[in-house]
């Protein structure tokens, strides 16, 4: 059913640490691996060594430049994926049930055996989150890997998203965004974690914590010194004669 | 937006089938026999070639029934039942007209007001996306149900009608681009509350996540250069409402003003359709530098 719940029990997301993603895109990997050999149809490739290669992917690093008032520009590596909105315009759009969001964990999800494959829930995600598999035919997002975070075949260390557990720069965590003793929740109060595009009106249930601007210059505050005030020998000399005229 | 042939062709389509139907259930022309059954046809070719139409824009049409079983929170789904509801409503009308040489006036009249209905959610299909603030627009729906109304008339024969109605729409097309130039900026996103970092600065892309292209890009990242779409402005307003409006007007005899008329119409309403897609920006497009 598209309609969304009133709320959901718990708000399992992502919180995304602008301040520490080194943008290798290590995340897209991971989740590519995971996702296209897990339940559903596989993130297919067309061309992918050919002229004009694309894929299916659920995550993607965009690097951004900020320029800083009085102080050198700054880049900013930025993962991308479904943000798990609680107030979801994907899900409502869908003329046929297949997307929809959990009332137990408020995960928003897509059932690739009710979905046509219309595209219209990708056309009402602001973030472009949402991508139609070429080959399949049918609507992919990220799953927060619903299929390992409950997987109990798996060791206990492995039971998170798998961009989560594969970051080696610790830039990613997961957890119950609607509890605010946890975790994750502590870390958006003290880091003032925000939400992209507010003005949409989503309710992202994903979390950015904003990059920590420079606390010194890197060149330590002043310019290099000039090496061509006192000239030697010849050059002196050329130097005082022109002083001289 | 992409401006894909499969909607544009459905839009474009569908509005004018159902637009002609809204007339024959009015009674209008007041036909019967096998007059009555060459109308009936190319209105119901119209609106069911437009509805196929749609069927093509689909990954996995083989789901399609299950479009519609969310009426209630999805207007596509709407869409689909509004369409299947007013084409069987009419059906009957159109049998009796045809075969039994009889008028039930108040099932063609329940027809007609489901002919706007079905095009009202066509338009909300649209007009609900926030995401593209060109479309999120109360015009939008109006733009949809005058075209509809006008083209309708037109091939109707309902020359004098169609004259005032395809003036009414022209004017309501212009209203919508004057409108719609306004409403990305209106909106509010801008890459600064994409990346949530305009706060510290100015920002813009430095490097895109990948080299090549993505299904969002192609679907999302069209954009079309300014000089064309100026153009296309001209041509969909002349060839759409003024050119077949003074047919109309000055060659009231009906049949003629169709046979010239409509054809000049069809190339203004895909010219308008073509830019209703193009030139809609997708707020998704920030992320890539647009
Ligand atoms: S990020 Fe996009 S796909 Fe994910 S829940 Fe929000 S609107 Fe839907
Ligand atoms: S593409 Fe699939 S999931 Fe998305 S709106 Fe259409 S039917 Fe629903």
């Amino acid at each position: 059913m598209t309609a969304l719940p009133q709320s959901t029990d718990r708000k399992l997301g992502l919180v995304i640490d602008l301040d520490t993603c080194v943008g290798c895109h290590a995340c897209v990997i991971n989740c590519k691996e995971w996702n296209t050999s897990g339940t559903g149809a596989p993130l297919s490739d067309q061309e992918p060594y050919g002229d004009t290669p694309m894929g299916t992917f659920l995550n993607r690093i965009h690097t951004f430049e900020v320029e800083v008032e009085a102080s050198p520009a700054q880049m900013v590596h930025f993962p991308k994926s479904c943000l798990h909105c609680d107030d979801a315009p994907c899900v409502t759009v869908c003329p046929t049930g297949a997307s929809y969001k959990r009332s137990e964990d408020g995960i928003v999800l897509v059932n690739e055996d009710d979905c046509i494959g219309c595209g219209l829930c990708a056309w009402a995600c602001p973030y472009g989150a949402r991508e139609l598999d070429q080959e399949a035919g049918v609507m992919k997002k990220c799953t927060l890997c619903v299929d390992r975070i409950y997987n109990e075949n798996l060791p206990e260390e492995d039971r998170v998203p798998a961009c989560v557990r594969t970051c080696p720069a610790g830039a990613r965590h997961f957890g119950d965004l609607g509890d605010p003793s946890s975790a994750v929740s502590q870390l958006v109060a003290e880091r003032g974690g925000m939400d992209l595009m507010p003005e949409q009106g989503t309710k992202p249930v994903n979390k950015y914590l904003p990059p920590r601007l420079r606390d010194r210059s890197m060149s330590g505050g002043k310019s290099l010194e000039s090496k061509g005030d006192s000239p030697k020998g010849l050059l002196s000399w050329i130097d005082r004669a022109l002083e001289a005229l | 937006m992409h401006p894909a042939p499969s909607v544009i062709v459905f839009t474009a389509l569908s509005g004018l089938g159902f637009g002609l139907l809204a007339w024959l259930g009015l009674g209008l022309p007041a036909v019967y026999g096998w007059a009555a059954f060459w109308w009936y046809f190319v209105g119901y070719a119209l609106a069911v070639g437009g509805l196929m139409a749609s069927v093509l824009h689909l990954g996995n049409p083989k789901n399609g029934l299950k479009a519609f079983s969310q009426w209630r929170t999805s207007w596509l789904s709407r869409e689909g039942v509004a369409a299947v509801v007013t084409l069987l409503i009419i059906a009957p009308f159109a049998i009796g007209r045809i075969f039994l040489d009889t008028d039930w006036g108040w099932l063609g009249a329940i027809g007609s007001l489901l002919c706007l209905v079905t095009v009202f959610c066509t338009s909300m299909i649209y007009a609900q996306l926030r995401t593209v603030p060109r479309w999120n627009n109360a015009l939008t729906p109006v733009l949809f149900l005058a075209w509809s109304v006008a083209g309708g008339a037109l091939l109707a024969g309902q020359a004098v009608a169609a004259g005032l109605l395809l003036l009414l729409a022209g004017g309501v097309q212009v209203a919508y681009w004057l409108r719609g130039d306004q409403r990305f900026a209106e909106a509010g996103s801008t890459i600064g509350t994409a990346t949530g970092l305009g706060a510290l600065g100015r920002v813009r892309l430095f490097e895109p996540p990948h080299q090549g292209t993505n299904y969002l890009l192609k679907e999302m990242g069209f954009s079309v250069a300014r000089k064309h779409a100026v153009k296309l402005r001209v041509i969909a307003l002349a060839a759409g409402s003024l050119m077949p409006a003074v047919i109309c007007i000055l060659m009231p005899a009906g049949y003629v003003a169709i046979l010239i008329a409509f054809p000049i119409h069809l190339v203004g309403i895909f010219a308008a359709r073509w830019l209703f897609f193009a030139e809609a920006d997708h707020v998704m497009k920030l992320y890539y530098g647009g």
